[in-house]
């Protein structure tokens, strides 16, 4: 049987993000070196733009990219598809780097909540979970540009918690929705 | 999961998720997420905000020999050497406001503030502060407004304030406008975690006076 046309579109549709889920797999289950130079090879010059934007000259954003990506191989086994896009998770190992490096101050993180060792992540729901970040990804492109670059100069560490505006025109409702639902499986399981 | 009642706001879980709190209301905002699931969902959204945001960011490219040199920093530092970060024996203070404290209730080092009140001030960066504050049953905090934003997370008992009550793992956020007067209520003692951006400014010349003392 060939997939329909339709059944076809959707699963091209659903590559980009579930690509990247994938290949941290390889890195955690195999230490994968091809799989995490590929994972560098888009990320690495991301994050490092990412931090020059925060106000890192370049040595220290290459150095802190480095080191993100360090982390993403040690903390591959931490990393969970059915909360997160890989695309976010690095950003929250690099947003951390940040403050630590440029803002010289500890960042208290929320308790990890982690699945058990044998937790197998649900095909299903990973793959809602990275089709809803590559939707909120198109939300993002399609904001008014000045609307744009404000939430981009928030999250660049450009804007004092005072001048944060949290009504971003975002649809955030579906996925925080589905991230509540996987953290209810999670507690469940925990019992 | 406790029965949370009072939740942080938008922009408090924006700003946390964008990395731009004051340590001190990073320290407030950790504690209240281990402790409540509905704004551990709110601020993962917030943070695939984040995600998408560096997706889209242009790129910087990496120096020539840079995957190499990773390569050979994940060589040289095994994956051993990370250790599991420890998480929550079972106890009152979840595991960020414990790395703060050096431990559970157990660990406090407190201090009289006057009357039956104390308090220990948590070290954190210098354009906010934080505290933890033993109120007994019963008693009250003294009148108090502010010249900034005050977030209080309750760990232990409870408090009454503006015909509101907050248990354990409920949050107040008051701004500038609030003059309030929280009281706490019969039964155990309450302990919480109060952040604040400016002094407070305590209504009443005795208050007033001690405040240097303290820390606040």
């Amino acid at each position: 049987m060939f997939p329909t046309a339709r059944a076809k579109a959707v699963t091209q549709h659903a590559t980009s993000d579930a690509r990247w889920v994938r290949l941290v797999e390889r890195v955690k289950s195999d230490k994968d070196q091809a799989a995490f130079a590929a994972l560098f090879a888009h990320f690495a010059p991301r994050v490092k733009a990412f931090l020059m934007k925060s106000g890192a000259d370049a040595a220290l954003a290459e150095e802190c990219a480095q080191e993100v990506m360090v982390t993403l191989w040690n903390k591959a086994h931490l990393f969970d598809p059915e909360r997160a896009s890989v695309a976010t998770w690095v950003f929250t190992i690099a947003r951390n780097r940040r403050i630590d490096a440029l803002r010289k101050q500890r960042r208290p993180e929320p308790e990890e909540l982690t699945w058990g060792p044998e937790h197998e992540p649900e095909q299903s729901e990973t793959i809602a979970l990275q089709q809803e970040s590559e939707q909120l990804g198109r939300a993002l492109a399609a904001l008014p540009e000045n609307q744009r670059m404000l939430i981009e100069r928030a999250y660049f560490g450009d804007l004092s918690h005072s001048e944060i505006a949290a009504e971003t025109g975002l649809p955030l409702g579906t996925i925080k929705s589905r991230i509540r639902l996987a953290l209810d499986r999670l507690r469940h399981e925990m019992k | 999961m406790t029965n949370i009642k009072h939740h942080l706001t938008d922009d408090l879980l924006m700003s946390y998720a964008a990395g731009n709190l004051p340590e001190a209301f990073s320290l407030v905002v950790a504690t209240h997420v281990s402790l409540c699931d509905e704004c551990r969902a709110r601020l993962a959204s917030y943070e695939a905000v984040g995600g998408a945001v560096l997706y889209e960011a242009p790129c910087c490219a990496m120096s020539e020999d840079s995957l190499a040199a990773t390569l050979l920093r994940i060589a040289e530092a095994p994956q051993d050497a990370v250790p599991a970060r420890a998480t929550g024996a079972p106890g009152l203070f979840p595991q960020p406001l414990r790395d703060y404290v050096g431990g559970d209730l157990d660990a406090v080092q407190w201090k009289s503030v006057g009357g039956k009140v104390r308090q220990t001030v948590l070290p954190t960066s210098k354009e906010a502060s934080v505290r933890l504050l033993h109120i007994p049953a019963g008693t009250a905090i003294p009148d108090h407004g502010h010249h900034g934003m005050e977030l209080t997370l309750v760990l232990q008992g409870a408090f009454q304030d503006e015909g509101e009550r907050f248990g354990r793992g409920d949050v107040e956020v008051a701004g500038e406008d609030l003059e309030h007067t929280p009281v706490a209520t019969p039964g155990d003692d309450c302990i919480c975690l109060a952040a604040t951006d400016a002094p407070l400014k305590f209504n009443g010349l005795i208050p007033r006076m001690a405040q240097p003392f303290l820390g606040i």
